[in-house]
């Protein structure tokens, strides 16, 4: 069995007594892997990791690092490093000073000091620039130096507050491939925090969403996009439709529009549903092209096509009180449709998923 | 230390760990603050009740109102309203004065402004004492101003000892505190503001009259504040610039502790005053200090 | 700005005009007395010929040298004690929660804020009650002198020095605590290699502040000082007040550049051109200048 690097149990968070951020969280972040707890503002991802750091302390609960509870332990006893969103480096020490000060509070002896923090400098790609004030390095080299210094005591867990948040969208995506390739080099277990769902789903081996101080979902990336069980984790990452219904079946499912259409698994349940599916995996057909046998359909209309270059998305309008969003790619053997066109929307039973309130 | 799994007890432990650890950090200075700002301020407020014995001691017995009661006293009326319409005067003339200066300042380039601002500074820092009293020199009998005007087949002036002296006395001396403000209020004005308004077919001094003032308020009342509560209770510069017969609260008050030896009195109209500037210092922390 | 001479360049002209005849305002006292400090008639604003000789006078003074060992005496003990006290009240406000705390932030204000002359009869009233029940309760008799002004200014600096560091902290990032907290430094580690070097040119803003404060008080030092314990600028006032001499010129000139030199290495201590525009126009740091 995987060993934990990080649980939580029972975690709830109170400020002042009634604002709630973290409530009764259960969390088990395994050695080694990659884990975003991933979230809109204020949903209380920060604060769990704030509580990981140490630099607060739940209201109840449990925070356990490999096995060990950390309480109340202040964060100078936590063997884990923070990476600061606003990278947090000392404006009055020179890069190779501020590496080096994890290092020098832990009394490591001094020539160890230097060759650890040169190796790590070299890892980053920063040897060259020790002797600089963080003042005089760009935001992406900053966002290196505080890598280095947190890496450089080669904590048990390293926690990531939005570390690139504050770069330009070019960096921050050549920064993802850095950060992932350094995570499998090192081997240490990283709790990275975001918003960005496309930052989470690109790294991560594993991610948390959050919503209200709740865990609403943890999985993989795959898992998190294509089986979202939640209406909301559904919504907050990518585009989706949501079409409300109720089971008619132990397969099927009316929807909104009076419709009937098939779904892959049983449900156990009765009642109103929510039917999420992706833009992507609907198809739209015109009347000489109608869809293959075994797809669920129904007879729309185009009331809005959109140019995106790579894809048109399309609005349709299919009887439910909002129209369809539908995403095909601008490949000459798909064809287009004009605004106005009269077609079937087709899906394959197994592209919806039932998720809840 | 073996941790324990937090329970909201513990959380509200360790919080009060925090606060506790943060009031002693404070504990030295609000200690000293206390003994010699609180329990002092406390003390004046117990004398103004107190009563004067024949021999000027205050004896702290047969607590009245009399010191209150007469501050109702014309000629206290008069000084007062006199101290008042002073530093009114005071600060109407340093807001004519300082609007239009710190909008030449602000609307300068940045490194002429800086300089501009410094030179502002440089007076303003400089010993008070020594800055009013260089007024000595130049508002005398035998001052610079009246050698000026006797070079050129004039009277003597004498200007020394009168209201006016005081008045040039008080608006040298407290006219940066008006200028800071409004240079604040000013410089950081969004002036495509200005252009919106412009584009909206305002004049100038439309523009001006409706985004550029208006938007400086705070400037304004900050610097009006700033100018007219020292103003009220000035005492070193009449002292130095004024006559016998130009009394100001502040010498009012200093005589009823080192001459008159009315310390109830004194007390009383220390309150007085302390009240007025209290109300005016709480629109300065309500209009101007929040912009500023 | 291309409208050129049209209405726009009258009132640039008269702007200009406003703002030198403001400069004039105030520089030519200050201009004259130095000028007039170097003159060697009896009269303090009739020009004869140049000559060093009322400075002679002053170093040759007793009473002036006296007053002004006493003044730099009191101002560098006062400031040293405000600075600390100060200091810690300024964390201890910005960086904690704690009940009773919004009643100390304003009492920390009011010594700004309180009229000198309030000041100096509280603290009259003060002393003279205080020394009265230590003689009544253990029969030790002690009168006001140094030590009373300087307890006095230290009183006023406190919050002086306060205002100026909490401004310096506010502006740094709580981040960088909790990153040397992070990097397993101590509390005591967090604030000597972090926040102290970090707050440093608040810290030392704050003392110069607090030192030309203590140089320049008149009203709160005349009314707490016993017989014997003068300061220069309470000498000068008495001076003054009882007629003038061109000894004060030379007086006033050196009492001047003193401050000015306080005031530039203070603005060199502050790093930025920000920190120091901040500094000198703070508004509470400017309030202060009322004395």
């Amino acid at each position: 069995m995987e060993r934990a690097a990080v649980e939580l149990v029972g975690v709830t968070k109170q400020f002042g007594g009634d604002v709630t951020a973290v409530d009764n969280l259960d969390l088990t972040i395994r050695d080694g892997e990659f884990f975003s707890l991933l979230g809109p503002s204020g949903c209380g991802k920060t604060t769990t990791l704030r509580m990981i750091a140490g630099f607060e302390f739940p209201t109840e609960g449990s925070v356990r690092i490999h096995g060990s509870e950390m309480g109340l332990k202040p964060p100078n006893e936590r063997p884990v490093n923070t990476v600061f969103q606003s990278y947090a480096l000392f404006p009055h020490m020179t890069v190779f000073d501020n590496v080096a000060f994890g290092l020098e509070m832990q009394k490591v002896a001094k020539t160890d000091v230097e060759t650890r923090v040169r190796r790590v400098l070299d890892q980053v790609q920063l040897a060259q620039r020790a002797d600089a004030k963080p003042s005089q390095l760009s935001g992406g080299m900053q966002q290196r130096v505080a890598l280095a210094r947190a890496l450089v005591n080669e904590p048990e867990v390293l926690l990531l507050d939005e570390p690139l948040g504050a770069l330009d969208l070019k960096l921050r995506q050549n920064m993802q491939y850095e950060l992932k390739d350094l995570q499998s080099r090192v081997g240490i277990t990283f709790v990275y925090v975001t918003h960005d769902q496309e930052e989470a789903l690109t790294m991560s081996d594993r991610i948390g969403v959050m919503s209200h101080g709740r865990l609403l979902q943890v999985g993989d990336s795959h898992e998190i996009y294509e089986r979202p069980t939640s209406r909301f984790v559904a919504d907050f990452i990518g585009d989706i439709n949501l079409i409300d219904g109720e089971i008619s079946g132990s397969r099927s499912v009316r929807l909104s529009n009076g419709v009937e259409v098939g779904i892959s698994a049983g449900h156990p349940q009765t009642g109103p549903v929510t039917l999420a599916l992706r833009p992507e995996r609907l198809a739209l057909h015109p009347a000489n092209d109608p869809p293959a046998q075994g797809r669920n359909q129904m007879k729309a209309r185009i009331t809005r096509r959109t140019y995106f270059g790579d894809v048109y998305f399309y609005d349709v309008e299919a009887g439910f009180d909002h129209p369809l969003e539908v995403k095909e790619e601008n490949r000459p053997e798909i064809g287009t449709h004009a605004v106005g066109d009269e077609v079937t929307v087709s899906w394959t039973p197994d592209a919806a998923n039932l998720v809840t309130d | 230390m073996t941790q324990a799994p937090v329970t909201p007890e513990l959380e509200k432990a360790a919080e009060r760990a925090e606060s506790r650890r943060g009031f002693l950090i404070g504990l030295p200075a609000s200690g000293y603050l206390v003994l010699f700002f609180a329990i002092p301020l406390a003390l004046v407020f117990v004398y103004s009740f107190a009563s004067r014995s024949s021999t000027g001691l205050t004896v702290l017995e047969d607590w009245n109102l009399d010191s209150y009661r007469r501050l109702l006293d014309p000629l206290v009326v008069e000084i007062f309203v006199r101290s008042f319409v002073l530093a009114l005067t005071t600060t109407v003339i340093c807001l004519l004065a300082s609007y239009p200066f710190a909008y030449y300042i602000a609307t300068r380039g940045a490194a002429l402004r800086n300089v501009l601002l410094i030179l502002v500074m440089i007076p303003f820092w400089s010993n008070f004492l020594v800055r009013t009293y260089a007024w000595r020199v130049l508002l005398g009998t035998d001052g610079v101003i009246s050698q000026i005007s006797q070079a050129f087949g004039g009277d003597s002036i004498r200007v020394l000892f009168t209201p006016l002296a005081v008045l040039i006395g008080l608006v040298y001396g407290y006219l940066p505190f008006m200028v800071l403000p409004l240079y604040a209020a000013i410089e950081r004005l969004d002036w495509s503001l200005v252009e919106a308004a412009r584009d909206l077919y305002a004049d100038g001094w439309t523009a001006f009259r409706r985004v550029t003032l208006p938007l400086s308020m705070p400037g304004v009342v900050a610097g009006s504040i700033l100018v007219f509560i020292p103003s009220l209770g000035a005492y070193v510069t009449p002292a130095i610039l004024g006559g016998a017969r130009t009394v100001l609260m502040g010498d009012y008050i200093v005589s009823q502790f080192l001459a008159a030896r009315n310390w109830p009195f004194g007390s009383a109209l220390s309150f007085a005053v302390m009240f007025v500037m209290l109300i005016a210092a709480m629109f300065y922390f309500r209009a101007g200090a929040k912009t500023l | 700005m291309s409208e050129g001479a049209g209405p726009r360049g009258i009132v640039d002209r008269l702007l200009s005009a406003n703002a030198i005849a403001v400069y004039v305002f105030l520089y030519a006292p200050i201009v004259l007395l130095v000028i007039f400090s170097f003159n060697d008639n009896n009269n303090v604003s009739i020009w004869t010929e140049p000559s060093l000789r009322w400075y002679g006078e002053m170093f040759r003074n007793d009473q002036v040298m006296g007053a002004l060992q006493n003044s730099l005496l009191v101002a560098l003990v006062a400031t040293a004690v405000s600075t600390v006290l100060g200091t810690a009240l300024a964390i201890s406000l910005e960086r904690y929660r704690y009940r009773g705390r919004g009643t100390l932030d304003g009492l920390a204000y009011l010594p700004i804020i309180i009229p000198d002359v309030t000041m100096a009869v509280m603290l009259l009233v003060f002393f003279f009650q205080a020394f009265g029940i230590l003689d009544s309760l253990t029969g030790i008799r002690l009168t006001a002198g140094l030590h009373t002004i300087i307890l006095a200014h230290i009183a006023f600096n406190i919050s002086f020095v306060a205002v100026v560091v909490r401004a310096r902290i506010a502006q740094f990032d709580d981040a960088l605590e909790e990153a040397a907290a992070d990097l397993y430094a101590t509390r005591w580690q967090t604030f000597r290699k972090v926040t102290l070097p970090l707050i440093a040119p608040g810290v030392a803003g704050g003392a110069l502040l607090a030192l030309t404060l203590s140089l320049d008080d008149v009203v709160v030092t005349q009314f707490v000082s016993g017989a014997g314990s003068t300061t220069l600028p309470v000498y000068v006032f008495g001076l003054v007040r009882r007629g003038v001499t061109p000894l004060i010129n030379a007086v006033s000139v050196v009492m001047l550049v003193a401050s000015m030199v306080l005031v530039a290495v203070s603005l060199g201590l502050q790093r930025s051109a920000a920190g120091r525009q901040k500094m000198l126009t703070e508004p509470s740091v400017v309030y202060e200048r009322t004395t």
